[in-house]
């Protein structure tokens, strides 16, 4: 069935943006096809995986299972809104410095999760930081160092 | 997957909605497990009905003699509860075993009741509780004990195209009460359960005995189960190691876990399931004990 456009309007990374999308688009298709945002992964595309992570109104969602018409008028923050020009954001700087990053696929994922139990709790115990980051799969780097990635990060913080 | 998107604020307006589409229109809260099915085309809809934006209704209160979580309340919301850490343990700890943060955030205990799925976290903790939905269309709204809600696997007597559940409540536990949440799976996040247990009981005065339990178990059926003969067993006994065992057996009977490709042996969990139940009910006893203190 030819489906009609929607408008959806939300705070994308700090800018209010406006788009046509069809009702039945899901955030991750949004962000990625309709914004170009194309940092956030899709992985799984089925809640299992994290690689979709975003940050919706201060929480960590997976934006795969998000309707995006439920972001309308919410704050939404990817991977891309972190760095400040060339810049990167101090998670994404400590990711390097660690080798916490190796495919990369899952990493802008790990980050925000990251991001929001740091927005959170600014110095997070690892167990906080192995329960923010344990809905997040990595196939190659394995979690070590991510998770001291993001305990040097906290760490500094101090 | 769908045609429109609609984000009414009232329960009303929502109703109104479900009815002018006439069942081709279907409600969505957290939409974890719904958003999966649709992209799957197990069924289709041509109008979501999205509640989360009806204001009031998340919250967890405690009212008279009853504790009641809104339509909304989310896994994390119950999971970080401190009223239900303290008068609902087996709750808020089931919350917290759901999937993993990203979806404890958005998915919702409400919608989990509605899923009916036999290994449901939240719906196998509600029943050790005694928990009841309340069930609302435009003909009415009605309580219902949880259980009764359940009619097979994904099976709900809810109609998500008629019916919304506007509250789910259980009895404040009274007395020297304790409950606990035990879960096994492959890994502990992003998993399904190879069995969950949930244990709620009451002590008597001096403590030393049981006067009531209630025991869900899942994935051990058709549906979220509970443990009947196991809790009549249990009534009256002492609170000693030696029942929780022969609670365990009986529950292990009662449940008859079978060999699932997807989770282990029929008798590896026979024998995981009455280390829960013992488990269970060992904690939930601690702490009914501690409060007596």
């Amino acid at each position: 069935m030819e489906q009609k456009t929607v408008p959806l309007t939300m705070i994308v990374n700090g800018r209010r943006v406006t788009v046509q999308i069809e009702s039945d688009e899901l955030l991750v298709d949004v962000l990625r096809d309709r914004l170009d945002l194309i940092g956030t992964k899709i992985g799984c595309n089925e809640g299992e995986c994290g690689a979709c992570t975003v940050i919706m109104d201060g929480q960590a969602v997976l934006s795969c299972l998000i309707p995006a018409m439920r972001a309308q008028g919410r704050q939404v923050t990817t991977i891309e809104g972190l760095s400040d020009g060339d810049t990167l954001h101090p998670l994404q700087q400590a990711f390097v410095e660690h080798g916490a990053v190796q495919c990369g696929y899952c990493t802008p994922g790990f980050i925000m999760s990251a991001k929001a139990l740091m927005d959170e709790n600014q110095h997070p115990s690892r167990d906080e930081i192995k329960e923010a980051i344990a809905g997040n799969l990595c196939r190659c780097t394995g979690y070590v160092k991510i998770i001291e990635a993001i305990e040097s990060v906290a760490d500094q913080s101090h | 997957m769908w045609q429109s998107y609609e984000m009414p604020t009232s329960v009303e307006e929502a109703l109104e909605a479900l009815t002018r589409f006439d069942g081709r229109a279907q409600i969505i809260a957290g939409g974890t497990d719904l958003i999966i099915e649709l992209q799957e085309g197990k069924h289709t809809v041509e109008c979501l009905v999205d509640v989360t934006r009806i204001p009031g209704l998340d919250q967890i209160e405690q009212i008279d003699d009853w504790i009641l979580i809104g339509p909304n309340v989310t896994f994390r919301q119950i999971k970080d509860s401190s009223l239900l850490q303290g008068q609902a343990r087996v709750l808020a700890e089931a919350a917290a075993s759901v999937g993993a943060l990203q979806i404890q955030t958005v998915a919702t205990l409400a919608g989990n009741v509605a899923s009916a799925l036999p290994a449901a976290d939240g719906c196998v903790a509600l029943l050790a509780l005694d928990a009841e939905a309340q069930v609302t269309s435009v003909s009415g709204q009605y309580w219902h004990p949880v259980g009764e809600l359940f009619l097979g696997p994904g099976k709900s007597s809810v109609d998500p195209t008629r019916q919304m559940i506007t509250s789910i409540r259980f009895p404040s536990p009274q007395g020297r009460h304790g409950s606990a949440w035990e879960r096994i799976g492959r890994r502990r996040a992003l998993v399904l359960p190879i069995l969950n247990c949930a244990v709620s009981v009451v002590l008597d005065i001096d403590s030393r005995s049981i006067e009531a339990a209630g025991i869900g178990l899942g994935p051990v059926a058709p549906v979220p189960f509970r443990a009947r003969e196991t809790e009549a067993f249990l009534a009256g006994k002492p609170a000693t190691e030696e029942t929780f065992v022969q609670a365990a057996q009986i529950a292990a009977a009662e449940a008859k876990p079978r060999t699932s490709v997807l989770r282990a042996s029929k008798e590896y969990r026979t024998r995981v399931l009455q280390v829960l139940v013992r488990q269970g009910l060992g904690r939930a006893v601690d702490q009914a004990q501690a409060r007596a203190t």
